[in-house]
């Protein structure tokens, strides 16, 4: 069974369908790339998969959570996923350990003096164990978003969603963040991320899915997406 | 009358203050008790409540002070509730202050980015635990100036109460005024006390301002 089924999914916004009818499965410890020009639904796909966003037919299941209407079936759903922002998001009026201990403690309602020992792994995880008594305003971006990744990983999540969480970064602090993402793949975390980093795409995922026009346009491992497109529209963002 | 001098009429004017003093604190706190449900009211999930918290704070911004003074006064006297004037002054006084500050709070509450509550929802809280621990955090910073702001509007408004004849400063002015025919030299004394009261707090409302500006999220 795998990890992530998402089965004909639809989604509009009033007229604007943005989603018609999504199919992806995504078996654990894969890892997949999305990508695709600007408004083609990447965004409102992962929204919809960690339940930001209803789905207005179709389903998404994660491990044996399903997208039901409903608070507690959407909590169930989000305590499998994890997701992680281009704005980092980060809580600002935290430091960087009480950021990673707060939904441990209000969530699973971990004592504090585990949160805390979670907190400090998960950051040592990210390279930032020192940053432990640190205002996000006292991070720099990529800091602040290893910090969001240090959240998310905290409350154990079977998969990550990651939407273009380099975009905001400047240049020269991409690669500490893609770091750390290539080291979760290493230890088999299984991540949908939308990115426009091609390279990595083509060096760490296990497929690539090209949206186009709320549709999964193409699909398939890296090699034979980025050598060989297949549709006019691929080779068209891909600029070849 | 020439028997009043510049002390007495200080006096009884000082003794007044407190009056305007007591009436602009439990306005105030009792305001920002009712004004705290009117702010979740006005936030809730539920459409109706919302309506219910929109319809009531259009309802008091958008009548004077005065009128809702006199309809708490002789309008419950009609009902033949006799209400004493302080009564009346406190209940219009809370309410009124009630349906701006719930309408502040809200501002602030909305000035909170969105990404702030997906994140916490994506790590699995629910709308209290966001409220509680994300949100309401951030947005009481952003609170404070202009709450202390408002206070001096409280504090002006209670003014008002003289005309229903609870006895606080501006209506001690106007009895010792019968009582001296001097009203320059009494509604001066009257306006300098009601600006010792005020111009500390809009001060302090702008020094804070600047502060959590400066600090931005320091803590
Ligand atoms: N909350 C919303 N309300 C209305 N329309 C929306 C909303 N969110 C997204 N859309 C619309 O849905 C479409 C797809 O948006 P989405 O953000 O998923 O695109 P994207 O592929 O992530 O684009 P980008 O690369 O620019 O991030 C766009 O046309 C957008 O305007
Ligand atoms: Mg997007």
């Amino acid at each position: 069974m795998s990890l992530i089924a998402i089965t004909d999914v639809r989604k509009s916004f009033g007229q604007n369908e943005v989603l018609k009818g999504i199919d992806i499965d995504v078996e654990r410890g894969e890892v997949i790339a999305i990508i695709g020009k600007s408004g083609s639904g990447k965004s409102t796909l992962l929204r919809c998969i960690n339940g930001l966003e209803t789905i207005d037919a179709g389903s998404i299941a994660v491990g044996r959570a399903q997208l039901l209407p409903g608070e507690a079936a959407l909590r169930a759903l989000r305590l499998k996923v994890g997701m992680i922002f281009q704005q980092f998001n980060l809580f600002p009026h935290l430091t960087a350990g009480r950021n990673v201990m707060l939904s441990q403690m209000v969530v699973k309602k971990t004592p504090k003096v585990q949160a805390e020992a979670v907190a400090r792994k998960m950051l040592e995880r990210v390279g930032l164990a020192e940053k432990f008594d640190a205002y996000p305003d006292e991070l720099s971006g990529g800091q602040q978003q290893r910090v969001a990744i240090a959240r998310a990983l905290a409350m154990e999540p079977m998969a990550l969603l990651c939407d273009e969480i380099t975009s905001a970064l400047d240049p020269e602090l991409v690669s500490e963040v893609l770091a750390v993402v290539k080291e979760l793949v290493a230890e088999g975390m299984t991540l949908l991320m939308v990115t426009h980093e091609m390279r990595f795409a083509r060096d760490v995922c296990s497929r690539v899915v090209f949206m186009h026009q709320g549709r999964v346009h193409e699909i398939g491992p890296p090699e034979h997406v980025f050598a060989n497109p297949k549709t006019p529209e691929l080779r068209q963002f891909l600029g070849v | 009358m020439g028997q009043f001098t510049f002390f007495d009429i200080l006096r009884n004017l000082l003794i007044a203050t407190q009056w305007t003093v007591i009436l602009s604190l439990v306005s105030f706190v009792g305001g920002g008790i009712v004004g705290g449900l009117v702010l979740f009211a006005r936030i809730s999930q539920s459409g109706w409540l919302r309506n219910l918290a929109r319809g009531y704070i259009e309802l008091l911004q958008g009548t004077p002070l005065l009128m809702q003074l006199f309809l708490a006064f002789f309008g419950l006297a009609l009902f033949g509730v006799a209400v004493p004037a302080w009564l009346a002054a406190g209940l219009a006084l809370i309410l009124w202050t009630a349906a701006f500050l719930g309408e502040i709070w809200r501002g602030c509450v909305e000035a909170v980015p969105r990404g702030q509550w997906e994140a916490s929802s994506s790590l699995g809280m629910g709308y209290l635990q966001q409220m509680r621990y994300v949100i309401l955090p951030q947005a009481l910073r952003v609170a404070i100036p202009p709450t202390v702001g408002f206070s001096v509007q409280v504090v002006k408004g209670t003014a008002l109460t003289s005309i229903i004849g609870f006895i606080e400063l501006t209506r001690a002015g106007t009895v010792v005024t019968n009582a001296t025919y001097q009203p320059f030299l009494v509604y001066g004394l009257v306006a300098l006390i009601y600006f010792c009261l005020c111009w500390p707090l809009s001060k302090a409302s702008q020094v804070l301002e600047r502060k959590l500006n400066v600090a931005h999220s320091h803590h």
